[in-house]
Formats: C-alpha cells, structure tokens, sequence
C-alpha cells in the first residue's frame, strides 16, 4: 500500500481529505505510483504531468523520506520505506508555482 | 421579475454576483475554486444553468469546470488540450522561432444553440471545440495553420486567442482575435480562417497595415447587426460595417484610445462603450478618474460617464474580458477592475455603483439574465 500526500488544492479537485491510499502492482515507481492515482482520480490527469508526453509539470515536486525524487527517471523504483507504506510519497506545488 | 447573474473570474477564484431585476441589493457568493486563476466564466445563451469555467494555476496548469445548475455545484470535464499534428512554430519574444505550446484558456464562448457544444481560445492562440459539454476538445487548426502562423507573436500577456464571437445570424460564421496576431474570421464553421485586419494601423510593428501582427485587445458585437464589429486595439477603436473586411478608426474625442474593453448596449446596437486606459505602460485611467466611455453614434462622439465612480486617486486597469451588459429593458452595464471592484450600471451608463469592492484581481466579467 502507498501512502500519497497531495497538496490541498489537488485534495480538493479529486475531493478527498487526507491521505489517498494506492494498491500499486508490481514495483512502485514514479511512473506506476501516478498511473494508479490518475486511474482511481481521472480529473487528476494533466495536473501533475502533461497529458501526452508525461513530462512531469515543471512546479510539481516529488518528495519522499527527505529526499527530492523530482528529477529521477520516471521508471526509478521509490524509496522502500514508501513501497512499504512506512512513509508517505509527497506531491508537493514548488514554492515558486504560485500566482500574486 | 427577471434576475440577473454576474459571473466573475479572478486571480484567486471566482465569484456570482446575483440580483433581482432592479440591481440594487446584490448577493455575492465566492469563492469558487479559491486560489485558482479563474480566466473565464460564461453560461450557455440557451441553458442558462449550463456554466463553463476555466481554472487554472502555475502548479497543476488548466482544468474545465462545467455546472449544470446555475453553479451550485461543478464537475471537472477534460482539460486535455492538444493541437492538431506537429504544432510548428511561432516567433518569440526575440523575433525567434518558437514551438506552440500549451499554456492556459482564457475563454470559453458556449454556442448559441447547443449548451454542449462551446468552444476555448487559447493561449498559445489556437481555437478548441467540444461538443460533448467538454469531456472532450478537438483543435480547429485550420487557424492556427493558417499560413500566416508562423509570424504571429505573443504580446505582453502571451499569445492568447481572447475572443471568440458567433455570428447568430450565420452559424458557419466565427469571428476570433488573438494578441498580438489580430481579427480573423471564418465562413465555414472553423475549418479555414481569413485574416480581417484591413484598416488597422499599428505603429508597433515593422510594415503598420500589415496583414497580420496587431495586437487586438477585444472585439464586440451586437446580434441584431452582426455585419457591424467594434474593436478596442493595443491603441485605437475600430469600427467595421462589412464583418471585418475594412475598418476605421472611430477613436474620436476619446481621452486615450488605449484600452482593452469593449461592449455594445443590448439594445441600440449603435451605443458602445470603452473604459480608456492612459497608455500600453500606464496601464490605469488618465488623471486617476476611472471614466466609462460611451458613444450612441457607434463611435467618434464620445461622453465621459463618471456618476458613481472614482474620480480621484484610481490606479487601477480593466482587462479585456472584464466588461459586459445584460438584456433588461433599462440595459445594465458591468465591469470589473484589477482592483478588484466590479461596478454596475442599471440605467445604460449614466450612473454607477460598486457590487463588491474588494475581490481579487477581475479578469473576466460575464451576465446573464434570467426568467
């Protein structure tokens, strides 16, 4: 089971409260993590990677156990203590995404 | 008695201004989508409880909301939005080539018969279609194909396509603008576009009465006489008799002839208005007064309507879908500021009133009169 922490506008356009929990098949990498939260919340889909080329949007950021996953290859496995569900995979907006 | 519903998009939401049909005591409601860049909100002209939004922030990038209920609640639709084959390029800032990318929409026009069927213009300028109440978009490319595409550039706000109008009295019949490209039409449901810049003169550009590359602030018709448009420019207000083909300059008196707004009376269709703006730098009213401007002569007389609205001391801009009329027999005029007012007018113009005065930035203003 992995644990997934979305920012709070996300919470709220896929409306849910907390944590979302995900059965990922296989080996959970970045790529499969985000296949199976699009699946479960379709309107999810284009927020956090473009539509057609996957391409993570440039301010959303990927943490997990301290660490800045952001720039790791797609198909990268995700830290174990995140497979394991001990620690929550983060989406997090970058601080310089927002708007005044 | 008739109600009417002002529909406000924001920087950080957007909001419902609602009222009975006198348009003295307002309820506002909001924010929808807090924190979200609301660009557009508008409702279909057939079903009036069918709204269309477009969100969208810097992080999660754009999102369509649809409301089937007059916005008591909002479901997201697709938000994919891809051009048709290899998009090409554009110029850059720089006078280089640059790939047409997607980056938001900044309107949505419902169509005059389907509360299905609505289109987006979008930023980079390229014009989308759902029929299906967006669950799905297609790209009209034959617009963005056309063979002058290659030279359009963005202007200051980016190269977004910010009108779309319909003509009810031809539905194969489109009219779009895009900054800083300018009008273009199409007679045949979208599928190839002319450009209808014939008259404008833009000294910002190397040949001034160029084909292509002025930077059309906005575009107003009214249905009654849709051979007739009237467009706010980077500098200038036009005028057009023969549906785009020609145009003239009918800036008249008018303090500046920069500006982004413009609107037609709903019913004397030879009664327009503009809010002037000082210049494409100091973008606020002239002297601090924030003045709307009408003509009843479809241009070149101009008054100053200022009962109502600051005349002192006001800095603020009014962007270019920020102003917009309803249909009660004493026509109501509405616009919404950067400063985050959004004024109304019961009696055509000539006295003002604030709804609210203290939103965020207003990017968009729409109305719609309601049974």
């Amino acid at each position: 089971m992995i644990r997934v922490e979305l920012p709070a506008h996300l919470r709220n356009l896929a409306r849910v409260v907390g944590e979302v929990q995900l059965e990922v098949e296989g080996q959970a990498t970045l790529s499969s993590v985000l296949d199976v939260l699009e699946a479960r919340y379709p309107m999810l889909r284009g927020t956090l990677r473009d539509h057609v080329t996957g391409q993570r949007r440039p301010f959303v950021r990927f943490f997990a156990c301290q660490e800045d996953l952001s720039h790791q290859s797609p198909d990268t496995p995700l830290p174990a203590a995140v497979a394991s569900g001990a620690e929550p995979f983060l989406v997090v907006g970058a601080i310089a995404g927002g708007q005044l | 008695m008739s109600q009417v519903r002002v529909l406000v998009g924001t920087r950080k939401g957007a909001f419902v201004l609602e009222s009975d049909g006198k348009r003295e005591q307002w309820n506002v409601s909001g924010p929808l989508f807090a924190g979200w860049e609301m660009y557009h909100v508008k409702g279909s002209p057939v079903d009036p409880n069918r709204l269309y939004a477009s969100q969208s922030t810097g992080w999660f990038g754009q999102l369509i909301q649809r409301s089937s209920d007059g916005g008591k609640s909002w479901e997201p639709v697709d938000n994919k939005f891809v051009y048709d084959g290899v998009p090409g390029t554009h110029q850059w800032y720089d006078g280089t080539p640059h790939p047409w990318e997607f980056k938001r929409v900044w309107h949505l026009e419902p169509s005059l018969t389907d509360p299905d069927t609505v289109y987006a213009g979008v930023e980079d300028a390229a014009l989308f279609r759902s029929a299906d109440g967006g669950k799905s978009w297609q790209e009209l490319s034959g617009l963005r194909k056309h063979g002058s595409g290659p030279h359009w550039q963005p202007g200051a706000g980016g190269m977004c396509l910010h009108t779309v109008i319909l003509d009810p009295s031809d539905p194969a019949r489109i009219y779009i603008a895009i900054s800083a490209a300018g009008a273009f039409r199409s007679d045949d449901s979208g599928q190839t576009w002319q450009p209808i810049n014939r008259g404008l003169h833009s000294a910002q550009i190397p040949e001034p009465t160029a084909e292509v590359g002025h930077c059309v602030h906005h575009i107003a018709m009214h249905r009654s006489r849709p051979n007739v448009l009237f467009m706010q420019k980077h500098w200038d207000v036009m005028r057009s008799d023969d549906a785009g083909d020609n145009w003239r300059e009918v800036s008249g008196n008018l303090p500046t002839d920069f500006g982004f707004v413009i609107d037609v009376h709903a019913h004397e269709p030879n009664t327009i208005y503009v809010v002037p703006i000082k210049s494409d730098s100091e973008h606020f009213p002239p002297d601090g007064a924030l003045r709307v401007y009408r003509s009843r002569a479809g241009g070149n007389e101009w008054e100053p309507l200022t009962k109502g609205l600051p005349q002192r001391d006001c800095y603020v801009n009014v962007l270019r879908d920020a102003m917009a009329v309803d249909s009660l027999d004493s026509c109501g005029v509405y616009f919404g500021t950067t400063g985050g007012q959004v004024y109304a007018s019961s009696d055509a113009g000539d006295n003002w009133a604030p709804i609210v005065r203290d939103l965020p930035a207003v990017l968009s203003v729409e109305v719609q009169t309601l049974p």
